[in-house]
């Protein structure tokens, strides 16, 4: 009876919601944003800021893929602009962008409720679990240019993707002791259904401000850029220079290959590199300028920088297990998903 | 006190995934079986369910208690144990002593190796609480699933998803069971949003029937029943339909604890997308059933499963009908965007998607498969076949693979083909040619149909010949569960394509047709006479296959006739049909078995038997062995003359009336005569028996019946 009584009232307060029309539904996507980093930091989250080198996913992050190896518990949260070349529609389709953000949360080693902890935040964000149809659908994620992988789900909220949510299992090629969980919110697909706008373009990005105004120009030029513009021959150059840089920075024992200087090799520099290179293969793929044997190829040698990089950085910090317990990429149809 | 009592298990897990629950509860139910047999308690009736967050078990009658068992331990043997005025020795003392059994209770017993002083001792019997306590965290980690994960830690336990809480009752009391730091209770949880957690069960009834009220049907018999009733009483308000679809309804079992089923619209703006790609949209991506009218014509409404008991405030629908609009401009954007350009302007892109690496783009493979497509159809035109046409056969190849280069297959990639046919059907191709493209990669599993019209089979054909000498030549060649090109489906498409549509094709001639496009076009390869045979051979085990478990032949019957030969299918099912129809004659049955003499007798000859040897009339002694040769002359001419116009079942029948000649030659004459010339010749004219009476079906294969 008290259910009933419980149901009736919602039913009630639906009409006063529908008549809100003055005030606009749903939070700012800044709102969202300070909400979410809010909601985590009271959790014991490092509030982090965005990496400053182009990246694909917030997995690239150093904060995630450094702090993911080793056994030191961490927990972070930061919002990671990322890039996707290839996805880019010159700002002409509603949905889908060659920037879009990610807000990125590492929990490391995770608590045995973080499912639970992670609906917290959706209500955190005003959502009402039970008037909505919340799933955690099957999806194994796997990163082959970071040579890391993890199993989990996507989370989806009346059948729209929202959240992938991953228990690492490797990353840099190393099996990881701890596992880390990680949660990936799809932040404009989020704020488009909490504003309920069809396009996330129309997004208020503040009261006055809409997501268009502010990052427009900024698809239609990259999408020219990555489509139209980029010199393949440069590009190439330049993937090849900045994977020299790495391998020169990471070297053979601690010597610099080209200097022959032998000091503690500045890892986090040659991971910039790998990054760089991986941003750039990204470039050429959606220039069309990667042919079949090329692909494979290209992708490898990003990962065997990404894997030398992890071992490097293990061993520096005396983590020597890890870095010798190599482990292979399940042989499982993994889809690729960042 | 109660003898036996009901047992229930339940392992809470975080999402496991839908597809592999099914078979997780049935590998559950066999390895907890297997244990409790293993410790000799019986348990009644055992069940086991899955929804997305828990497996369970139960059983209604274990028994508490492991029976005792007596077991009879061996020491001494008799002749050390008793001196030899039967006094005991110190041997037998020691043994008494380590039994704690005095001497007058040891007796001598009887065994292979003579006789031995023994003792009975009787091994009680566990409680079966504590060997539960044992067996299930063993089981838990007994079950296997093609992917799973650790959590706690490398060295922790490894499961599909993290595994957060374990119900496990004995008679209503609670199963000391430890696993990863999990304490297994007597309580379970509800649906997460709508119900309670930490809720007291006290056995399978209780526990049934609380967390029904708590939002989770656990019997998924029961929630397909929901889903099915709600689907039927919506469609049938509306007076629409769905489309039967079984797989999509077995996911949305696994996919909800407490399944509800709403009703959405679409924008009917949409409706002149092809309906195909309507589906895939709704079904593939969304899991959302499409909805028809009663004309057949889809409707722009979808019904969605919903892991809730109603759509409380009318969001989830809101929800659901705004992602499929954003889905569905994504298609119409493809669609619209694909076909500024010509399908076969995507010919060229191909050449940046790769087969395999060794094999080349499918640029190349699409030049092979022109060549190949091309010569299927001028067979099929040189034998007559109506329809055959080796121009829209090109054309079709030519075609076929250029979609993997269009936005909408690289979007939507379950529809690749479908998507060429219908760009190609919208483009004003011809008919012929966009439905073979459209049908190109059927059969796409043994029940499914074959490509509906004559260059469709021509095209599905050279693509699968191709994938498959291709992929032999380079050493793919699928063993046990690893096929990743599909090339046993690719086989059986092959057999299923000329056995339905019955089309005359050498298989052998096909291969290497094939091989020659593999040295002619990219990547130049020679394929290896060898690999074509693997290759034939591959194929000829799918069809005996096929022959025997999808049409219904005996194996003795699929074997004798492809013994004979196998490289036409049509021809085999014809000469397999006339055997079967002729097996249970009279005649036919005793031949064969004189058949499997012959045989049998030519093998003990050895090399210098009669092969090869050849029948000289002047060294007949018998009467009979001159009647077989006159005789088998004659039938043999008339036999062949049925078989060249293809009736095999009066072939069959001449040879059968071979068999009382036969059968007096057996009685009268003596193969293995002491003359050698006498005994050479006698073996030759076997031998010719044997080959020219095995073109339609080598009988010896045959297994006589039991009347």
């Amino acid at each position: 009876m008290a259910k009933r009584a419980k149901a009736s009232n919602v039913a009630k307060r639906k009409p006063s919601s529908i008549a809100r029309t003055t005030k606009p539904a749903g939070p700012t996507f800044q709102q969202l944003i300070l909400q979410l980093q809010t909601y985590w930091s009271k959790r014991g989250c490092v509030l982090q800021q965005p990496y400053d080198v182009e990246v694909g996913a917030g997995t690239m992050h150093p904060e995630t893929f450094f702090r993911v190896l080793g056994p030191l518990p961490y927990r972070v949260v930061y919002i990671q602009p990322s890039r996707r070349p290839a996805d880019g529609r010159y700002g002409e389709n509603p949905n889908r962008l060659y920037k879009h953000t990610q807000l990125q949360v590492i929990l490391k080693p995770p608590p045995a409720d973080v499912q639970n902890i992670y609906l917290d935040s959706l209500r955190a964000i005003g959502i009402d679990l039970r008037h909505h149809d919340i799933r955690f659908e099957e999806d194994n994620w796997e990163s082959p240019t970071l040579g890391a992988w993890g199993v989990g789900w996507q989370v989806l909220l009346d059948g729209l993707e929202i959240t992938q949510f991953t228990y690492f299992q490797q990353a840099g090629g190393l099996d990881l002791d701890p596992v880390s969980c990680e949660l990936t919110y799809g932040l404009e697909r989020i704020a488009a259904f909490l504003q309920n706008v069809d396009s996330v373009f129309k997004l208020r990005w503040s009261d006055d401000v809409s997501y268009g105004d502010i990052r427009l120009a900024e698809e239609q030029q990259f999408s020219a850029y990555s489509f139209e513009w980029a010199d393949a021959v440069r590009t190439r150059e330049m993937f090849d220079l900045c994977e020299r840089e790495a391998k020169a920075i990471l070297g053979t024992k601690g010597t610099h290959a080209e200097t022959g200087i032998k000091r503690k090799a500045p890892i986090l520099a040659a991971y910039d590199f790998c990054l760089k290179c991986s941003h750039l293969f990204n470039v050429l793929d959606s220039r069309g300028a990667i042919s079949t044997t090329e692909r494979a190829a290209l992708i490898g040698r990003v990962r065997a920088l990404c894997c030398r990089v992890a071992a490097e950085y293990c061993a520096m910090n005396g983590w020597n297990e890890a870095a010798q317990t190599v482990g292979s990429l399940p042989q499982a149809t993994a889809q690729v998903r960042r | 006190m109660k003898e036996r009592g009901e047992f229930l298990f339940e392992i809470g897990c975080e999402e496991i995934p839908a597809g592999l629950i099914p078979k997780a509860c049935i590998e559950l139910q066999q390895i907890l079986e297997k244990h409790f047999i293993a410790n000799g308690i019986s348990i009644g009736a055992m069940r086991t369910w899955g929804t997305p967050r828990r497996l369970g078990a139960s059983a209604d009658a274990v028994l508490l208690r492991q029976p005792d068992q007596e077991k009879e331990i061996l020491g001494p043997p008799k002749s050390v144990a008793f001196d030899n005025v039967g006094q005991p020795t110190r041997a037998a003392e020691s043994f008494s002593e380590k039994q704690g059994m005095p001497l007058a209770k040891l007796y001598v017993v009887q065994t292979p190796r003579g006789e031995y002083l023994a003792a009975k001792q009787i091994v009680y019997g566990r409680d079966a609480k504590d060997i539960l306590a044992e067996i299930l965290p063993q089981a838990m980690r007994e079950l296997s699933f093609p992917r799973s994960m650790y959590w706690t830690g490398k060295k922790g336990a490894r499961f599909t998803r993290p595994v957060r809480w374990i119900v496990a009752l004995l008679a209503g009391q609670i199963i000391k069971v430890e696993y990863e730091g999990i304490v297994a209770g007597d309580t379970t949880e509800g649906h997460r949003f709508l119900g309670k957690s930490k809720i007291r069960v006290t056995g399978r009834k209780d526990y049934e029937a609380k967390l029904r009220r708590n939002f989770v049907i656990v019997e998924p018999a029961e929630r397909r029943k929901k889903i099915e009733s709600e689907i039927h009483a919506l469609t049938t308000k509306k007076r629409w339909r769905t489309h039967e679809d079984a797989a999509l309804t077995e996911q949305v079992v696994y996919l909800n604890e407490y399944p509800s089923v709403i009703a959405g619209d679409f924008d009917p703006a949409y409706l002149d997308i092809p309906a195909e790609i309507l589906i895939t949209v709704m079904r593939d991506h969304q899991k959302y059933f499409a909805v028809e009218g009663r004309d057949g014509e889809l409707e722009p409404h979808f019904l969605a499963v919903i892991n809730l008991d109603r759509d409380r405030s009318g969001l989830v629908r809101a929800g659901h009908e705004r992602v499929l609009r954003a889905r569905l401009a994504d298609a119409q954007f493809f669609w619209e965007s694909d076909q500024k350009r010509r399908l076969g302007e995507y010919l060229e892109k191909l050449a940046h998607i790769t087969f395999e690496s060794r094999l080349g783009s499918y640029r190349d493979k699409t030049d092979r498969a022109r060549d190949l497509a091309r010569w299927i159809s001028g067979q099929w035109f040189d034998s007559g076949i109506h329809g055959a046409d080796v121009s829209a056969a090109d054309r079709a190849a030519e075609l076929a693979k250029c979609d993997l280069a269009t936005g909408m297959v690289r979007e939507f990639t379950e529809l690749q083909g479908i998507v060429g046919g219908l760009y190609a059907r919208a483009q004003g191709e011809d008919e012929e040619v966009s439905w073979a493209v459209y049908d190109q990669y059927k059969p796409v599993g043994v029940d499914d149909s074959i490509p509906r019209n004559l260059t469709g089979c021509a095209l599905s054909l050279a693509d699968k010949f191709d994938s498959l000498v291709a992929c032999f030549a380079v050493g793919i060649i699928p063993s046990g569960s690893s096929d990743a090109f599909a090339l046993r489906r690719a086989a059986s498409g092959v057999v299923q394509i000329l056995l339905e549509r019955k089309l005359p094709l050498s298989l052998s001639a096909a291969i290497s047709a094939s091989s020659k496009g593999l040295a002619a076009h990219k990547p130049g390869i020679q394929v290896a006479p060898e690999m074509e045979k693997k290759v034939l051979e591959f194929v000829g085990e799918r069809a005996k296959y096929l022959l025997r478990e999808k049409q219904g032949f005996a194996y003795d019957e699929v074997n004798a006739a492809m013994a004979a030969s196998a490289d036409d299918l049509v021809d085999v099912r014809n000469r397999i049909v006339a055997l079967k129809s002729i097996r249970h004659s009279k005649n036919f049955a005793p031949l064969a078995i004189a058949f499997k003499r012959i045989r049998k007798i030519l093998e003990k000859a050895g090399p210098d038997g009669g092969e090869g040897g050849s029948v000289k009339a002047e060294l007949f002694c018998e009467e009979a062995e001159k009647q077989l040769h006159r005789e088998a002359l004659v039938l043999a001419e008339r036999a062949a003359a049925h078989k060249r116009g293809g009736r095999y079942k009066e072939a069959l029948e001449s040879i059968s009336e071979l068999r009382p000649t036969v059968d007096r030659f057996f009685d009268d004459v003596m193969v293995m005569d002491e003359d050698v010339a006498v005994r050479k010749n006698r073996l030759a004219l076997l031998a010719g028996l044997l080959r020219e009476f095995s073109t339609i079906a080598d009988f010896s294969e045959m297994v006589a019946e039991e009347k």
